[in-house]
């Protein structure tokens, strides 16, 4: 995307550099004003800094955090069960998705099926999940696979749908084998519906991880969130909320990224410049 | 891959016959071998006369739904109010991106320990809670709907002098009104999810609550009774929604058909 090719004229370099910057400098303005509203709105006595400290006192309990290995290991329980919650949500998504959208009938029958499960809460599922496998990091896995299995799934069923005709039926009608179909003409063409439903998916886990360890209590970092608040450690508690957010930010750039990079020839990416 | 309309009777047909057969199908293997865990539908539907229809629907599930309808209707208003400030004045836009970004990655559940500092445990906290948690769709939708205004729209806004107010509402709400929906759907069950999880953190009523009472008491039949509650609640309200955006909006749905 940040390549220009050289013979552009310097003019428009110069205006779209502009363009560029723009944007970046406001944000950044942005970001500022709001952490001096975090440091001086508690500070003046305007929200009382008992229950919300000044962004001073957040930062030093962050850094205080950064020294306790019970951080480091609560970040790779929540990392980690995030990554294998994506991973099964999204091989089982798009193997379930290319079988209900690619068989029509299949896709009829479970239409009903699929629209009633869908809407159903994910965390309407804790008691049961708690019951099931305990307070232990099955439980939370089990959330965050059903919660974003959906945004995958739809997706590729969306991606199946869309599958161009006259490739289908060319495939068909030159007897290409059913599995050949799918590995090289429905595959690289859902491909780009595959990364929006991991894209989708890769938040909609991150915040059920932390969900169910906030309210299931399995080891990660919604589990120090819940230590920190009926501890009273309210500065931690802030500092640890703050590093789940920033986490959703991360993952949202990364899998972004991540989309341009291996997507780079599909026509969806090369229009957007 | 034709799409082939069938009549309506075979239609309904496919539309019933897999949840009748996964009904069938728990039923049978509970009865032949019974669960603790998982109680057969029947069971389910007996505790469902003696709990959840007998008291609890004015007790917890009116209340909950209340809370849930408040704080969504908020979050709502609130959205698209910001929204329509944030996305008319460039630059204030470029400045509120990243920040709004910040917020909206925080995990809606974590604010509940926040809010519970701030004002207790009462209703006040589940609606500011709802209203929070589901906010950012709708908020980051309005900024995107009003950003992308017809370019002659505005400049013929600008040429007759109209006021700011009726730019607001004559202008900019109507054109942003496709991509608001967008966003209030998905807040629609963003609050439902936080109408849910506030009341298993601290409640005294509510489904969410009693879900969780149920499963302490080891009262499973009960316990899925909740589940299937909070199921159909969701499927309800995604097909009220669709109506409502069906009236608030049919102009944009006949444009859509017509094209």
């Amino acid at each position: 995307m940040t390549t220009t090719s050289a013979s552009l004229p310097a003019a428009r370099e110069r205006t779209r550099a502009r363009g560029r910057a723009e944007p970046f400098l406001w944000g950044l303005v942005g970001v500022v004003v709001l952490a001096i509203a975090l440091q001086v709105v508690p500070a003046l006595g305007i929200v009382n800094p008992q229950f919300f400290p000044p962004l001073d006192r957040v930062v030093v309990a962050f850094a205080g955090e950064l020294a306790t290995p019970a951080f480091w290991s609560a970040l790779l329980a929540t990392l980690y069960g995030w990554l294998l919650g994506l991973a099964i949500a999204t091989v089982a998504g798009v193997v379930l998705g290319v079988l209900i959208a690619g068989i029509p009938i299949v896709a009829e029958l479970l239409n009903s099926t699929i629209e009633f499960l869908r809407p159903i809460p994910s965390v309407a599922l804790v008691p049961l999940v708690v019951l099931l496998f305990g307070i232990s990091m099955q439980a939370t896995l089990v959330l965050v696979v059903y919660a974003s299995l959906w945004q995958v799934l739809i997706q590729v069923m969306y991606g199946v749908r869309a599958v161009d005709v006259v490739a289908t039926e060319t495939a068909r009608s030159y007897h290409v084998a059913s599995w050949r179909q799918v590995t090289r003409v429905i595959w690289p063409s859902i491909l780009p519906y595959v990364f929006v439903g991991i894209r989708l998916a890769a938040t909609v886990a991150l915040v059920l991880e932390i969900t169910g360890e906030l309210v299931i209590g399995s080891p990660g970092l919604g589990k120090q969130i819940s230590l920190a608040q009926t501890s009273g450690a309210v500065d931690t508690m802030y500092a640890l909320i703050w590093v789940s957010a920033l986490l959703g930010v991360v993952v949202s750039i990364g899998s972004r990224a991540a989309e341009r990079r291996t997507m780079f020839w599909h026509p969806s990416i090369r229009g957007e410049v | 891959m034709r799409r082939r309309t069938r009549p309506l009777r075979l239609r309904i047909v496919f539309a019933v016959a897999v949840p009748i057969a996964i009904v069938a199908a728990w039923q049978i293997v509970a009865t032949a071998r019974p669960s603790l865990y998982w109680p057969s539908p029947l069971m389910i539907v007996q505790s469902f006369g003696r709990t959840w229809l007998d008291g609890m629907i004015v007790q917890d599930v009116l209340p909950s739904l209340g809370r849930f309808v408040v704080g969504y209707l908020i979050a709502v208003v609130v959205g698209v109010v910001l929204g329509l400030l944030i996305g008319s004045f460039r630059r204030l836009r470029y400045a509120a991106e990243p920040v709004i970004d910040i917020f909206r990655a925080v995990p809606p559940p974590v604010i509940v320990p926040v809010v519970m500092l701030f004002v207790g445990i009462g209703d006040d906290m589940k609606i500011i809670v709802i209203a929070i948690g589901s906010v950012w769709p709708v908020l980051l939708n309005t900024v995107e709907g009003v950003r992308g205004i017809d370019e002659v729209q505005r400049s013929t806004a600008d040429s007759y002098r109209v006021s700011p107010w009726r730019r607001y509402v004559r202008i900019a709400l109507p054109a942003a009104t496709p991509q608001i929906l967008v966003g209030a759907r998905q807040s629609l069950s963003i609050a439902l999810i936080m109408m849910v999880i506030s009341e298993m953190f601290a409640a005294t009523n509510g489904i969410g609550f009693n879900i969780v009472q149920f499963q302490r008491l080891f009262a499973l039949p009960e316990m899925w009774g909740g589940i299937v509650i909070l199921g159909v609640i969701g499927v309800v309200a995604n097909v009220l929604f669709t109506f409502a955006e069906r009236r608030v909006a049919a102009w944009h749905f006949g444009m859509q058909e017509s094209r």
